[in-house]
């Protein structure tokens, strides 16, 4: 009798992208959702200073936010997706912000705009909030201040990469519910 | 009229009260006993060769050193007519800081003495709604006082040590 | 009114309903909150509450050197921070007793006059929006970009300038920064008058804002009002001319005055403070030009000679020789000589008198520092202002009052 040959040349090979995980129907959809999604932001601009007014100078004509697909800007936190918080936040302000947060349908970005916003800034004083993720979590950062408009456009795109790039399931993922339970947000 | 001629005026009306007349920069600086401040602002706002009628500022400044009186209130006074300005300055000890408002002469003075109330703890007798405008309403210190740190004092990650202040490494 | 159906006062019961303007809201220009009594769409009563952007300046002050303030002075009132930069160091020089050259205060005078008309370009065109003219917003902002660019070329930031030095600036403006200066003049006046034409005869917007928020002088002047507000309530008092810093009594102006207080009267107000500032650029680049003809080595001044030791080092020689170094760090570290004294200085910024007051005792930071501003100032008399009128005018009456958060908290 022949002995048995057991063939060990295996060679591994991971099933084509779109058939695991969430599968093929979903990253297409992923995509497809991101694109719209990313050039249709509606932001929420929280601005308290002077980063305020660079963000009404990245508004105006000459560096136009709204070719962004930003033209709409809204001041309800229930209709919008960005949280621009531009300005230093007080300790006064820091729970006004948060309900503004909470108020925010899912899937909402934060943009904190300038060096008040992201660490305090200059003003490390009794009375203002060392950085706004003390309170809410924070997507992206733009240093300067305040940061040019250009440096505004700049958060943005990256802003739009990450909207571009979300899975449609990051919301109710595990690390996600971590990060706002970490905020002590439901 | 010139400085010396207003502060001769002053002394002529309170005679024996003012102390540390000094004219230096523009600006004479008169220092008022505190019970005095609305009897002195009255007299500097009906008087028709003067007529002080414009509060330019309210403060106050804290002297931890002048024992009995370390805290001084400053008023900034603007003549339009003499186009001049005076600074009057009142003492009052930390451990019974009270001086009488002058909100009912200057609609002005309201908020400026909530603002040296809220910063320094200067209790304005008579003030129709004395209560902290700028710090929260839970703020239970005075933070303007030179005892109290720039930063906030329960923060944890920035400590003495490394800043030269004190500490272990000096 | 009809008079067919006549109720007695006490009749039906009324309650009158609060309504929170709150600290995040897209006409609120800043973050300030109202909680206001309503009875129907009239306002009873208001209380404001402020602070929500207190950053503890003063406080800040007192630890920080007399070079590194400022930075902080900047972001009193954002819109116009050249004239805050300059009031500081206008107190300090008037401390230390330094007397600046006439082309080191005519250039200041052109940064300030330029810095007010971008302050002045905000306020009228925000009471625009605030009425629904979004359209002239978009215009002016083209023309704040030009006066950015002008200070970009001489001190290389945009909007919180930290221009200039005890005595004067820190680099000589580039011919650059003069031709900008040159192409402004010549484009700004066709901007501002279409801004004008769009906004000051049209009926819906006079209709909006005559009678709307209006103050007495009476009443401004018990309430310490200043700036272009005081002068819209009628009374002519301006620190320029009042008391002159930076040669200002050089200068041939006329001070715009009004007569009810509205918010109609404040928009003018500016409008032609800004054609003032226009005229006073043009008469300090003429005056700038007769001082080197007179005089080539004028060209070369950019500061006093008598704060040399007040004066940072330029930057070439910062980065390449070791004294200009230590000079340089140990400058804004503040092992600069002040002696002790004690000073009030205002100057005339966008909203008012910005006043500074300040007590030195000779050490490396003063011991107190505090700044006169303008807006918390006349905040206080916005319940009165709005009592009676309509929630929308109470909005009109915020934007035209040209409150900046940043100096209202400080």
């Amino acid at each position: 009798m022949r002995p048995v040959q057991y063939n060990t040349n295996l060679k591994m090979v991971d099933l084509p992208e779109g058939h695991t995980g969430e599968g093929f129907f979903a990253t297409s959809l992923n995509n497809v959702i991101g694109l719209a999604r990313k050039n249709s932001i509606w932001p929420l601009p929280f601005a308290t200073s002077c980063c305020g007014i660079e963000f009404m100078a990245t508004m105006a004509a000459h560096y136009d936010l709204a070719r962004f697909g930003s033209e709409r800007l809204g001041f309800s936190p229930r209709q919008c997706d960005l949280l621009m918080v531009m300005g230093t936040i007080s300790k006064k302000m820091a729970p006004i912000l948060r309900q503004v947060y909470l108020q925010m349908a899912e899937p909402r970005w934060v943009l904190a705009v300038g060096a008040c916003a992201s660490s305090g800034g200059i003003f490390d004083s009794y009375s203002v909030l060392q950085g706004i993720d003390q309170v809410i979590p924070v997507d992206v950062y733009v240093p300067g201040c305040p940061p040019r408009p250009e440096a505004i456009i700049d958060g943005i795109m990256k802003i739009q990469e990450l909207v571009g790039q979300e899975s449609l399931r990051r919301r109710n993922s595990e690390q996600y519910k971590g990060l706002l339970e970490s905020y002590g947000i439901q | 009229m010139t400085h010396e001629q207003i502060i001769e005026t002053l002394e002529a009306a309170f005679a024996g009260q003012l102390s540390d007349c000094d004219t230096a920069h523009g600006i004479s600086s008169i220092t008022i006993p505190a019970a005095a401040n609305l009897k002195v602002l009255q007299f500097l706002y009906d008087s028709e060769d003067m007529q002080f009628r414009f509060l330019t500022d309210l403060t106050a400044v804290h002297y931890p050193n002048r024992t009995n009186e370390e805290l001084c209130v400053i008023y900034h006074l603007h003549s339009l007519y003499l186009n001049k300005r005076l600074r009057l300055k009142l003492y009052v000890p930390v451990a019974a800081p009270k001086v009488f408002t002058a909100s009912k002469l200057f609609s002005g003075a309201n908020w400026m003495e909530r603002e040296t109330f809220d910063f320094f703890g200067v209790e304005f007798v008579g003030h129709p709604n004395l209560k902290r405008i700028l710090n929260v309403d839970e703020m239970d210190y005075f933070p303007m006082r030179k005892e109290y740190p720039m930063e906030d004092p329960t923060r944890i990650d920035k400590d003495d040590e490394m800043f030269g202040r004190g500490g272990t490494i000096c | 009114m009809s008079a067919h159906i006549h109720l007695d006062e006490a009749s039906i019961q009324k309650q009158t309903t609060t309504l929170n303007l709150g600290p995040t809201h897209p006409a609120t220009h800043g973050v300030f909150q109202n909680i206001l009594e309503m009875d129907g769409e009239r306002i009873v009563s208001a209380v404001p509450t402020v602070g929500y952007i207190h950053r503890a300046f003063e406080k800040i002050a007192e630890r920080r050197p007399y070079y590194q303030i400022t930075p902080l002075t900047d972001r009193l009132n954002y819109c116009s921070s050249p004239i805050n930069n300059m009031g500081w160091h206008i107190t300090v020089e008037r401390l230390l007793g330094i007397k600046t050259p006439k082309r080191v205060d005519y250039l200041r005078v052109i940064i300030m006059e330029l810095s007010r008309i971008a302050d002045h370009l905000v306020c009228n065109s925000v009471i625009g929006v605030d009425t629904g003219a979004l359209t002239s917003f978009v215009y002016v902002f083209e023309f704040r970009e030009h006066i950015y660019e002008i200070f970009e070329a001489v001190c290389g930031s945009r909007l919180t300038t930290n221009i200039g030095r005890f005595g004067g600036f820190e680099r000589n403006f580039t011919q650059e920064a003069f031709d900008k200066i040159n192409k402004f003049l010549e484009a700004f006046p066709r901007g501002m008058k279409e801004f004008e034409s769009l906004l000051t005869r049209n009926r819906i917007f006079m209709e909006r804002t005559m009678g709307v928020g209006g103050i007495s002088a009476e009443r401004a002047l018990n309430y310490s009002f200043t700036g272009p507000n005081l002068r819209a309530a009628g009374v002519d008092y301006d620190v320029r001319v009042a008391q002159p810093y930076s040669s200002y009594e050089d200068f041939d102006f006329k001070i715009p005055v009004g007569t009810t207080g509205d918010v109609y009267d404040r928009f003018l107000v500016r409008n032609q403070e800004i054609w003032e500032s226009l005229s006073i650029i043009k008469q300090a680049l003429e005056k700038i030009a007769a001082l080197e003809a007179a005089d080539p080595s004028q060209k070369e001044v950019f500061y006093a000679p008598e704060a040399d030791k007040y004066h940072l080092p330029p930057k070439e020689d910062v980065y390449t020789k070791m004294e200009a170094l230590i000079f340089h760090f140990k400058m804004v570290m503040g092992e600069i000589e002040v002696l002790p004294g004690e000073i009030y200085s205002a100057v005339e910024g966008g909203n008012g008198e910005v006043g500074y007051y300040l007590i030195s005792d000779g050490g490396r930071t003063p011991y107190r520092l505090h700044f006169r501003r303008p807006c918390f100032i006349y905040y206080q008399a916005y319940p009165e202002i709005i009592q009676g009128s309509l929630l929308s005018d109470a909005v009109v009456t915020m934007s035209s009052l040209n409150l900046i958060a940043g100096e209202l908290d400080a």
